[in-house]
């Protein structure tokens, strides 16, 4: 706590020296301007589109990056899974998706524009591309280190590879698909802005790159806090189901 | 009734012979235990018998069909760690097998038979002690439990043949005396065959009725490759020795290798 109590006091102090010096100054605002310019950010509607802005930003970004992550772990879960089980698979894509996800996604955002347009699809995209190729790797490795004895032990208790997938591995795989995901946040995130920022008529990283013609530091400042707000409660219920779904993961035991 | 028979069975990877030459037949009801040097293939033969590797000439018959190769049903196996399914409860643990073997399609039981086969889990829990703890998960439970439970799992299936490698190795010798109990009394309950492989020499001699040296006969100092081991000593123990006979044998032989242990006392023993 003591950290961000120091930091949001050094904000004051400086907030409060600068404006002394030049009432009009907007690099930083006082919390009176901040709290104004939220305020008619999130309860009063637009003039210009009948919206309120704050709301239409975050909804429009949420349902970008949740449908992305959405995409992003079943592809990890059925590719992972089956490069995890069978070799052959494995085989196969594991060079494939090392070398997908050594592409910077962001070099390739002008062909998704190009292809996808500019619509929800490219945004969406770009997050799968940058998210879901690690998210792939990090599962197949998951499966494949669960120990060859649990394997062999199910078969002689008379499982089948189905039953051994749908009893043994896959809910062993659920924890995991749930760290991928935690640890891919930080990066979906990046992706959704960068998009966002490049072409879009609505969004948390849009409206960003839009005020900061205007140096709107009311603006800007509270929407970044918001990001990382959200960012951190998406993180917070991920390690609570993680926690209280999956018990048996937590202690950390992997016999 | 389950024969065991091994014929001329060799197993050898690209340029390392690990066994040959080696034959066996065991009668039903038996507790083969296995002992040997470090890399004397004890594991291999096991693993052989299990069916996750095939050997390189020669074959296993279990009552004069030749072993499927790959594991199944009816040969349990005990391994010395790992063998438990983490994300599951003791109790569900121990269903699993049954599970396996009455779902085909989703693995799970319900209503009835799930009560069935939870009466079943209940009598195997109370004979391991375990039913204070049928809701923990194995990470909870101590190493001496982890391993009753995964010898209960393997028997709530009445394999004919149960593999054992090592399943006391890494416990508390105080408490292996308690495993060894409960082993012999699952023995006698399912009737069945069990091979064990283990470095207590004590252990194999107090639990086994027949117990096998794998060694090698023939060594080339050129090439440590070159010749595999095999079964030496075949010894068939007749009756179960008291601990104290045991322990008298194993104190005069306390300054000596496990080698000169067995030829020279513990030999006469089995005769």
């Amino acid at each position: 706590m003591l950290p961000f109590i120091l930091l949001i006091s050094a904000y004051l102090i400086y907030s409060d020296a600068r404006l002394a010096a030049n009432p009009g100054d907007k690099l930083l605002p006082s919390p009176a301007t901040l709290a104004s310019t939220m305020h008619h950010y999130a309860f009063e509607e637009d003039e210009r589109s009948g919206n309120i802005l704050f709301w239409t930003d975050t909804v429009a970004s949420l349902k970008r990056i949740l449908t992305a992550l959405a995409i992003s772990a079943f592809l990890g879960v059925a590719l992972g899974l089956n490069m995890g089980v069978i070799p052959f698979v494995r085989a196969t894509l594991t060079p494939f998706i090392a070398a997908l996800s050594l592409i910077p996604p962001l070099a390739i955002l002008p062909i998704l524009f190009i292809v996808a347009g500019l619509g929800e699809l490219a945004k969406v995209l770009l997050i799968i591309i940058g998210v879901a190729p690690i998210m792939v790797r990090d599962l197949a490795l998951r499966t494949a280190e669960l120990p060859a004895e649990q394997m062999i032990k199910a078969q002689t208790l008379g499982a089948s590879t189905w039953q051994l997938i749908i009893r043994v591995v896959m809910p062993q795989l659920w924890p995991r698909l749930i760290d991928a995901l935690r640890l891919s946040l930080g990066s979906a995130w990046l992706f959704l802005i960068a998009s966002e920022a490049i072409a879009s008529t609505e969004g948390l990283g849009y409206r960003i790159f839009l005020v900061r013609r205007y140096l709107a530091m009311d603006v800007i400042l509270p929407y970044v806090a918001w990001i990382t707000l959200l960012a951190f409660g998406m993180d917070a219920v991920l390690r609570l189901v993680r926690a209280k779904a999956f018990p048996w993961a937590e202690s950390g035991g992997s016999r | 009734m389950t024969q065991v028979t091994v014929k001329h069975v060799r197993k050898e990877y690209e340029t390392q012979v690990v066994i040959e030459n080696v034959n066996l037949h065991v009668t039903d009801h038996e507790f083969v235990t296995i002992v040997g040097a470090s890399g004397c293939g004890k594991t291999t033969f096991l693993r052989m018998l299990l069916g996750v590797e095939s050997p390189t000439r020669g074959e296993f018959l279990i009552d004069g069909q030749p072993l499927p190769q790959e594991p199944g049903p009816d040969r349990g196996i005990v391994f010395q760690r790992y063998s438990l399914f983490p994300h599951l409860t003791v109790l569900d643990n121990l269903l699993l097998g049954l599970e396996f073997r009455g779902s085909s399609l989703l693995g799970h039981l319900h209503g009835t038979r799930r009560r069935e086969a939870i009466a079943k889990a209940d009598h195997l829990l109370d004979a391991v002690g375990l039913n204070a703890s049928r809701n923990k998960y194995p990470a909870q439970l101590s190493g001496g439990m982890q391993q009753r439970l995964s010898i209960a799992q393997s028997v709530i299936c009445e394999p004919k043949i149960l593999l054992l490698d090592e399943p006391f190795g890494a416990l508390d010798p105080g408490i292996t005396g308690d495993m060894h109990e409960l082993i012999l009394k699952l023995w006698n309950m399912n009737k069945m065959t069990i091979f064990m492989v283990t470095h207590d020499l004590k252990e194999s001699f107090y639990l086994g009725t027949r117990l096998l040296v794998f060694d090698k006969v023939r060594v080339d100092s050129q090439a440590q490759d070159r010749y595999g081991a095999t079964i030496t000593y075949n010894i068939p123990l007749k009756g179960r020795r008291s601990t104290q006979a045991l322990d008298a044998a194993f104190d005069i032989g306390k300054m000596r290798n496990d080698e000169q242990r067995i030829h020279d006392y513990i030999l006469p023993l089995g005769r």
